[in-house]
């Protein structure tokens, strides 16, 4: 389909790579899946979510010039709708996450240091403040204002459950990992080393690998 | 025996399943506050006995009560929290005016907690991406047909698709039409989706 970069319009130019539209796309569904099926909220992906959105909005534009009823606009509509589907989902995975789990999120937000990456965008920071205020200002005022001098706060960082990061997901391989060491499952068992080659699948615990979920080593499926 | 109260409130939520919200127990949120409240009395003075007399036989009972007290806030709580978290599924599933039904079942507070969740998530979506934002309430399943069967809710006179036909949009009337084309008016509440 030479029509696909026609249409597609320009390249976005990041910091190091310049990404084709196609490779953008790529990205954003990787993303997608490693966000739908960690256990966890992952790294942001702030620019990554500009670019797909310059893009979205290029197609747009390009779609707007073609001439009407030309079968190949209906086919590029298809396309500006699965590619915004799959955003609106990535961006809905972590929204749910961030809700879930919003005392731990803002807890990890809090203290990480300078230098690391953030796993919050500035706007799911603010989401995140406001749903951590509302709630305990509605829970004030419904009950714990009624309640014995001694009770009236409750402590969300214990009452809020926290991700299960030994949740089992499935993986493949991008990259060959070397000695990835194993936790025992039985007490009979003991702590063993498995090599994670190219291109395998495995079901594994999401705490094992999740570094190399972070790094692109491998893909959650 | 004491708790009782909570417990029956936990067990009303968890009757009814699929996210449905039942009414707001306000009768039993006060009798269980006022339960909390009769031990925290009791406990206080158990408490100032057993200091000023050196009555430690209290002590038992003085840590039972406690015991009642913490379940109760527990119980409370978690009928209150798993409520918020039913209204929010709401907003996901209504869009931003809920039905008069469900409004009767929650309490002002409830409503007020729903406005600014409401709120919130506007000012999210509309931050997405740097421009005009994203409204990720839609786009719900991934598109599966470029055409669908909608029905007319109102009458809306013409309406031209891409290839030139003209349509007659006239209430209670069906058409195959291209998505895209009627997403819009499927948004202002004049084609409905049918699906089969």
């Amino acid at each position: 389909m030479s029509d696909a970069s026609d249409l597609s319009g320009g390249e976005e130019s990041q910091e190091e790579d310049v990404l084709t539209p196609a490779e953008l796309i790529t990205k954003l569904e990787e993303a997608w899946l490693n966000e739908k099926f960690s256990p966890e909220l992952l790294e942001n992906k702030s620019e990554l979510v500009e670019c797909v959105m310059e893009q979205l909005s290029h197609m747009e534009e390009n779609l707007q010039r073609v001439r009407k009823g030309d079968v190949k606009a209906s086919v590029h509509r298809m396309e500006i709708d699965r590619i915004r589907f799959v955003l609106s989902s990535f961006l809905r995975s972590r929204l749910q996450k961030i809700e879930k789990f919003f005392p731990h999120v803002l807890e990890k937000e809090k203290s990480r240091a300078d230098g690391d990456p953030s796993f919050l965008s500035p706007e799911e920071f603010a989401f995140a403040k406001e749903y951590l205020a509302n709630t305990e200002v509605y829970l004030q005022a419904v009950a714990l204002k009624h309640m014995p001098p001694n009770l009236q706060s409750i402590d969300m960082l214990k009452a809020v459950p926290e991700p299960c990061l030994d949740s089992f997901v499935f993986l493949r391989v991008k990259e060959k990992q070397e000695n990835i060491l194993v936790e025992p499952e039985t007490d009979e068992q003991r702590e063993y080393v498995v090599d994670l080659d190219e291109g395998s699948q495995h079901l594994m615990r999401y705490r094992i690998i999740a570094p190399l979920v972070a790094s692109g080593a491998v893909q959650l499926i | 025996m004491f708790c009782e109260k909570a417990v029956e409130l936990i067990r009303e939520l968890h009757r009814m399943g699929d996210g449905q919200l039942p009414a707001f127990n306000e009768d039993s949120i006060r009798q269980v506050l006022e339960e909390m409240k009769v031990l925290y009395e009791q406990n206080q003075s158990d408490v100032n006995e057993a200091k000023t007399e050196g009555k430690s036989e209290l002590i038992p009972s003085i840590k039972f009560r406690h015991c009642c007290l913490l379940r109760n806030q527990r119980c409370i709580s978690a009928y209150l929290y798993d409520r918020l978290l039913r209204i929010r599924a709401l907003r996901w599933e209504y869009g931003s005016v809920l039905p008069t039904a469900i409004r009767f079942h929650m309490c002002a507070e409830e409503m007020e907690w729903f406005n600014q969740y409401k709120k919130s998530l506007a000012t999210y979506m509309r931050s997405i991406g740097g421009e005009e934002g994203l409204d990720i309430t839609q786009d719900m399943k991934p598109p599966k047909s470029l055409y669908i069967e909608v029905r007319c809710l109102k009458d809306h006179g013409e309406f031209e698709i891409d290839d030139g036909t003209v349509i007659l949009l006239k209430k209670n009337s069906q058409h195959f039409l291209p998505r895209w084309k009627c997403e819009q008016l499927i948004r202002q509440g004049v084609l409905e989706h049918v699906i089969s």
